[in-house]
C-alpha cells in the first residue's frame, strides 16, 4: 500500500529529497517560562525560514497572550527536576522570581527577547496567533483580556482546518 | 564548495547558495540574485536592509538576526517580512552576498 515501496524485484530508486516543511501549527498549553519559550522560538524560527506558522494558545498557555499576565510569566521551580534544586527549596517564597530573573537576564544576553516583545515580534512576522475557545470560556476570559496580536478566539475544529497541509507541534 | 554565475561573474557559494567570499559581491550581482529569489526590483527599502547587513557583517563577522534588523536597520519587522517574504535575515543575507546568519532568533 505504501506507494514509496519499490516493486518486488526492482532496484530501489535513489531516495528523493524530503519535501521541505512549508507550514507549522504550534499548540502552547503551558504557562511557565520554560513551557512557553520553546514554542515561541520555534514559531519565530519557522517564519525566519519562510515557513508559514500559526500559534494556538490553550489552557495555561493563554498566559503568554494575556494582557496582564504576559508580563509575569515565571520559571517553575517546583516539580521541575531540570532545575537541579531540592523541591522544598524550590518552594521557598521568591525562588521562582529569582530563577526567572536569572534566566531572563541570560536570554537577553543571547538575544532572545522577553515574552511581551517576542509575542509582538512574532505577530509582526505574519504568524497567526489564536486563543482556544474552550480554555477562554473555562477561565471566564474575553477578547479584551488578550494582547492585540491575538487574531481570533477559535475552536478546535477551526484549528484543524487552519493546520491542514502542515505539521502540528504540541508543547 | 561550488560556484554560481551572476551578472557574468563566477562566485564561490556554499551548498545552500550563500557566498563564501563576500568580497566577490557587487550591486549588479545583488539585483540578479534578488530576481532569482522572486524579488523583481530592489527598492531603496531593500537596499537599506542589504547595506545594513553588509556593514554588520564587515564589523561583526556575522549577519544580524531579524530582531537586530528590526531594531537597528531602520526597517520594522513587519516591513522586513513584506520586503523579504521568505525570511528577512536569510533572504537578505543571500542577496547581500554574506554567509547565512547563525542563531535561533
Amino acid at each position: 500500500m505504501a506507494s514509496t515501496e519499490p516493486a518486488a524485484g526492482t532496484a530501489p530508486a535513489a531516495p528523493a529529497a524530503p519535501e521541505p516543511i512549508s507550514k507549522v501549527s504550534i499548540i502552547v498549553s503551558k504557562g511557565s517560562l520554560e513551557g512557553i519559550y520553546p514554542a515561541l522560538i520555534m514559531a519565530n524560527g519557522a517564519r525566519a525560514e519562510g515557513i508559514e506558522a500559526n500559534l494556538f494558545f490553550t489552557f495555561f498557555g493563554l498566559d503568554a497572550v494575556h494582557r496582564k499576565r504576559i508580563e509575569h510569566v515565571k520559571v517553575a521551580t517546583v516539580g521541575n527536576p531540570g532545575m537541579h534544586i531540592p523541591t522544598l527549596l524550590g518552594g521557598l517564597p521568591g525562588m521562582s522570581a529569582l530563577a526567572t530573573h536569572f534566566m531572563s537576564k541570560r536570554m537577553e544576553e543571547i538575544d532572545i527577547p522577553p515574552i511581551p516583545e517576542f509575542i509582538e515580534m512574532i505577530g509582526d512576522t505574519g504568524a497567526g496567533l489564536y486563543a482556544c475557545m474552550a480554555s477562554v470560556e473555562m477561565f471566564g476570559l474575553s477578547r479584551d483580556d488578550f494582547v492585540p496580536q491575538i487574531a481570533d478566539i477559535i475552536t478546535v475544529g477551526d484549528f484543524y482546518a487552519m493546520a491542514a497541509g502542515g505539521q502540528i507541534i504540541f508543547t | 564548495m561550488s560556484t554560481a554565475t551572476y551578472a557574468g561573474v563566477t562566485v564561490d557559494v556554499n551548498e545552500e547558495g550563500f557566498f563564501e567570499h563576500p568580497e566577490q559581491w557587487t550591486r549588479e550581482i545583488a539585483e540578479e540574485i534578488a530576481r532569482a529569489d522572486g524579488i523583481e526590483t530592489l527598492t531603496d527599502r531593500h537596499w537599506q536592509v542589504i547595506d545594513f547587513m553588509r556593514r554588520e557583517y564587515a564589523e561583526k563577522g556575522t549577519g544580524p538576526t531579524v530582531r537586530v534588523l528590526g531594531k537597528a536597520s531602520g526597517v520594522s519587522v513587519k516591513e522586513l517580512y513584506a520586503l523579504f517574504p521568505k525570511g528577512p535575515a536569510k533572504m537578505a543575507a543571500h542577496i547581500a552576498g554574506i554567509p547565512k546568519p547563525k542563531g535561533c532568533i
